[in-house]
């Protein structure tokens, strides 16, 4: 049972992306009319914008926050062919009365000769670091050695895919046994582009990425593309927006002994596919314990999907609007109860008589 | 557990059209980000602005303070149970596992009370409708954890068995009493227009006492059915029922209650009862006859009512394992092809049928809340009962359900407090689980930052510990509130962090010429030594405060090995040879010579080592000029000093 509340978004044009901060208290949206707009989350439980700036000079395509061990830092990527850092200044008090805050820009991020697609944060453990793929089939990671100054950031590391970029994922999992891993999906659509999902991984010895793996099985475009948080689990796995939604199982061979310090060999496996959304997956996403997917396709729905644990995935929620418009308040959930059964004729079933039975 | 079966719950998000737009969306840890979108792009269309974002959380976080109480108790109980786990031994290991669930039981019934009296009590139609409906889905919990306690926990065989079964059925038929006093306290009890009805019901539930009492009372009225009352009423008080400390078998109650039933059998072929349709209807129902019973359906309510009534009166000494046969006839004959089971006559049969994966599994699709079943198959689980059935993932059960209810209740601002427990007790994946949400609970308050902190440390979860301290105490450094941000990166042990928070310290006094939260700074302790920035840090303000109490001979020392044994950063140094200069201007001679030369090869080596950097500008000339001048004083007071001192040493005063 899920309730649903609605804030005005005020943005001028589409939204591109919404992105929650760590502790879920915080959100940036961003959009075509080129700005981005944070919200903060009041101890009451309304939603209310705080910033709202212009970023770029095209639509910006994603907003994603940094880990908040660094701050109140924000990234966002854009047409406009860079990627830029902000950060939040803590305001003079007349603005903290009125509720707002600024946000600077601490570095743009000008290397892309094409529409920035994705950026994304590395896990904490790797500092402060983050990686943007582009339609131009490069992946920069860049890194602010100094995390009191955020002006200074040096691009570490460029990885060439040949194919245009659409999306990329870090590997959470801060085990010591997993070197740093990053995939990158693309969309291309030309035929002979063969290696839509590519995996890099970092190499201690040559300090350098270097390709994992590529899944073959992919020839689709791909979309998006996400790992799933790690519960100690030696394998990977990975969730891919493309046709339809496809869920791999990545899983270390155990390097020889005599080997040359190699990228790692995978056992790949797929473990789920499921192609509910009649025709393009544009969204994966998983929960903060990795046990539920969402994904977003072609049907306008959002399909939550979950594993028992004998590993079968199964759809447990559609989120979907029958265009209905919105009730009333906006900031006011329904209420429902919490109790509650998903059949309501388990409370009849109850009090009822025989009279009381309906049909059969 | 085999797959929740059943299809996905469709949420409708108002102000969205899925048909002519897609959706993106981000988790957050309690809740989901949704807006509408679209992502063909290249679309020339012209595509007005997203109206709305919308946040999705699952309605866990609508919890009413009632509920509330119910989390609370419960999770009081399960960390019992998970305690007591090692003494639980031999015989008195079922009682206490039976007393768990009793008390389980007695606080699902004190807040369907409280919530009963609430929806009464509720201002408007639709929190009474809403709040009503809790207290029957709370109901419908109650009874399938009663039944469960009867067959599974407290093992009952047969003979007790009925005797659960019929206490199972009276609590859950509350009208009885109500009635039973309106008809009582009536002038005329036998006269009442319910009396009749009175008695079918309690001679229905087994109540025969009560019911002998009634019938006296129609005697006592009407003298011509007072011959029949007195029968029936001596059927009823001789009926055999197995009494707790009866000593005797199965089997002689068994052909007690046979002869017994004969007598009744033979009343009814005498038509002793044929001018009283109701005595004789009622006889009909002590004998057990199903066409009798079924007339009653009204009354019984519904098929476990009959089921029991049926057993009372034809099969006393049934056995468990006989149970699913007469169960299952029971709710075809109940129904009698009117209409079909519904999910909570699926989870009672397949209690009866003793398939308790089965019960798990369908309570866990009727309900949608975790808090049933991850307690009953807790408990279950304690009574080594899902082992038993021979599934490989039996134990797993438990914890799947547990890990799925405590992350429910981490959506909740103060319930997620309960989770930490629960996680506690999932051997496997509990501890991970904890770490991945905890991290995640917002540190609003210094107050749930502590206490974050202390479940952490309890846990040795020194990670989340140093990353919480991190996170609070950057937060600290960019809110310019340095003492906060030094307590949290102590706290840290982020030797790193402590050092930059130090350096801060040190630039704001360099240019404010104080020090703010000297409290902490005075109080640091041993904590001093996390790196060396913070021990200079200390150990300069120490120098302050054995100025400002005018002991300059340990200030004097103090200074100088702060100097000499490397601590102060260089660029700190001219900021304390200037520090000496009030000292070494004193009347009184402070420094020896030998620590006079010291400060003077530290001035040099200053000097000394500083770069002449390109083109000096003006602003760096001024400060070059200042620079200058403050080294001209330093080699001057130190110089008169050095002589003072070297006077002083040579005379016959001494040092």
């Amino acid at each position: 049972m899920f309730v649903a509340r609605s804030i005005a978004a005020d943005h001028k044009d589409l939204i591109h992306d919404v992105s929650f901060d760590f502790h879920g208290r915080r959100m940036a949206t961003c959009s075509s009319d080129q700005s981005v707009k944070v919200w903060d989350k009041s101890e009451s439980g309304d939603w209310h914008c705080t910033a709202s700036w212009k970023t770029h000079s095209g639509s910006v395509w994603r907003v994603t926050w940094a880990h908040p061990e660094f701050g109140q830092v924000l990234a966002s990527c854009s047409f406009d062919r860079t990627a830029a850092v902000w950060e939040e200044i803590v305001g003079e008090s007349n603005d903290k009365l009125r509720g707002q805050s600024h946000w600077v820009k601490r570095t743009t991020l000008v290397d892309s000769r094409t529409s920035v697609t994705d950026v994304k944060f590395a896990p904490k453990h790797m500092g402060l670091m983050l990686a943007t793929c582009s339609a131009d089939g490069i992946v920069r990671i860049y890194e602010a050695p100094d995390v009191m100054n955020l002006s200074q950031w040096s691009l570490q590391h460029e990885i060439s895919c040949k194919l245009s970029c659409s999306c990329i994922s870090w590997n959470p999992s801060s085990s010591r046994a997993h070197s740093p891993m990053i995939a990158v999906g693309s969309d291309d659509s030309s035929p002979n582009a063969m290696a839509k999902v590519q995996i890099f991984e970092y190499n201690e010895n040559t300090r350098k990425y270097a390709k994992a793996e590529t899944l073959m099985t992919v020839t689709d475009p791909v979309h998006d593309i996400a790992f799933a948080p790690n519960l100690g689990r030696s394998f990977h796995i990975l969730a891919i927006a493309t046709k339809d939604v496809r869920i791999f199982t990545l899983k270390p061979v155990r390097k020889e002994l005599t080997s040359s310090g190699g990228p790692t060999k995978f056992e790949i496996h797929i473990v789920a596919q499921f192609d509910n959304h009649n025709s393009q997956v544009w969204r994966v996403s998983w929960n903060i314990t990795g046990t539920v997917l969402a994904s977003s396709g072609d049907d306008g729905c959002v399909r939550l999907w979950k594993a028992n644990y004998m590993d079968n995935w199964k759809c447990t929620g559609i989120l979907k609007g029958n265009g209905s418009p919105v009730s009333g308040s906006s900031q006011q959930g329904n209420s429902n109860p919490s109790l509650g059964s998903n059949t309501p004729n388990l409370q009849h079933s109850l009090n009822g008589s025989s009279a009381g039975r309906k049909h059969s | 557990m085999e797959e929740l079966d059943g299809e996905p719950t469709v949420t409708l998000i108002p102000g969205v059209n899925s048909k002519n737009k897609q959706m993106c969306f981000d988790w957050g840890p309690g809740e989901m980000l949704v807006c509408e979108t679209s992502f063909k792009k290249g679309k020339s269309e012209l595509v007005p602005g997203c109206p709305f974002i919308h946040i999705i959380r699952k309605d866990v976080d609508v919890y009413s303070q009632i509920l509330r109480k119910l989390f609370n108790e419960s999770h009081g109980i399960f960390v019992g149970l998970q305690r007591i786990e090692e003494e639980l031994t031999g015989k008195s290991r079922k009682a206490q596992l039976v007393r768990v669930s009793k008390n389980y039981r007695s606080v699902i019934r004190a807040c369907m009370e409280e919530m009963h009296q609430a929806a009464i009590a509720a201002k408007d139609a639709s929190s009474s409708r809403q709040l009503s409906s809790q207290v029957s889905i709370l109901s419908a919990m109650e009874l399938i954890w009663n039944l469960c306690e009867i067959l599974f926990i407290e093992v009952a065989p047969a003979g007790p068995l009925l005797l659960h079964l019929l206490d199972w059925v009276r609590l859950h038929i509350c009208e009885v009493d109500s009635l039973l006093a309106d008809v009582l306290g009536s002038e005329n009890p036998s006269k009442h227009e319910s009396f009749w009805k009175l008695v079918t019901i309690l001679v229905l539930q087994g109540r025969l006492d009560e019911a002998r009492q009634m019938l006296s009372k129609e005697a006592d009225a009407n003298p011509t059915s007072a011959g029949m009352c007195r029968i029936l009423g001596d059927l009823m008080r001789t009926m055999p029922v197995l009494s707790p400390g009866n000593t005797q078998t199965l089997t002689e109650l068994e052909l007690k209650w046979q002869h017994w039933h004969e007598e009744c059998e033979r009343h009814l072929q005498d038509s002793t009862f044929a001018s009283s349709p109701h005595l004789e209807s009622l006889c009909k129902i002590m004998l057990g006859d199903e066409a009798a019973l079924l007339e009653q359906k009204e009354h019984l309510n519904n098929w476990y009512h009959f089921l029991v009534t049926r057993l009372l009166y034809s099969h006393p000494t049934v056995k468990p394992t006989d149970l699913h046969f007469y169960a299952q006839s029971s709710l075809d004959l109940f129904l009698g092809g009117e209409s079909s089971p519904e999910p909570l006559d699926n989870i009672l049969m397949a209690a009866f049928e003793f398939d308790i994966h089965q019960v798990i599994k369908e309570c866990s699709i009727a309900l949608s809340n975790w808090w049933f079943v991850a307690h009953l198959t807790d408990l279950l689980d304690h009574c080594k009962l899902l082992q038993s059935h021979n599934l490989y993932f039996g134990s797993n059960m438990r914890e799947f359900l547990l890990l799925e209810y405590a992350s429910g209740l981490f959506a909740h601002h103060s319930l997620w407090q309960l989770g930490v427990d629960y996680f506690d007790y999932c051997p496997e994946l509990g501890r991970v689980s904890l770490e991945l949400h905890i991290e995640r609970i917002p540190l609003s308050t210094e107050w749930k930052a502590l206490k974050v902190l202390r479940i952490c440390e309890q846990r040795q979860m020194t990670e989340q510990v140093r990353s919480v301290c991190k996170i609070l105490a950057m937060k600290a450094v960019r809110n310019n509130r340095l003492g906060s941000a030094l307590s949290w990166s102590i706290r840290a042990k982020d030797a790193a962090f402590a050092t930059l928070v130090s350096d801060r310290f040190l630039r704001d006094y360099c240019e404010h010429g104080c020090f703010s939260d000297l409290d902490l700074i005075d109080n640091l302790g041993p904590a001093m030594m996390l790196s060396d920035r913070l021990t200079f840090l200390g150990k300069y303000r120490e120098f302050h405060r054995l100025y400002g109490e005018k002991r300059f001979v340990d200030a004097s020392f103090l200074l100088l090995s702060l100097m000499t044994s490397q601590i102060a950063p260089r660029s700190f140094w001219m900021t304390l040879l200037t520090d000496a200069l009030p000292l070494l201007e004193q009347k009184q001679v402070i420094f020896s010579a030998e620590q006079t030369y010291e400060l003077m090869r530290c001035l040099e080596d200053l000097t000394s080592g500083r770069p002449l950097c390109g083109e000096p500008d003006t602003q760096q000339l001024q400060d070059d000029d200042i620079e200058a001048t403050k080294v001209e004083m330093l080699r001057l007071a130190l110089a008169r000093n050095l002589a003072r001192a070297i006077i002083k040493e040579g005379s016959l005063e001494g040092s």
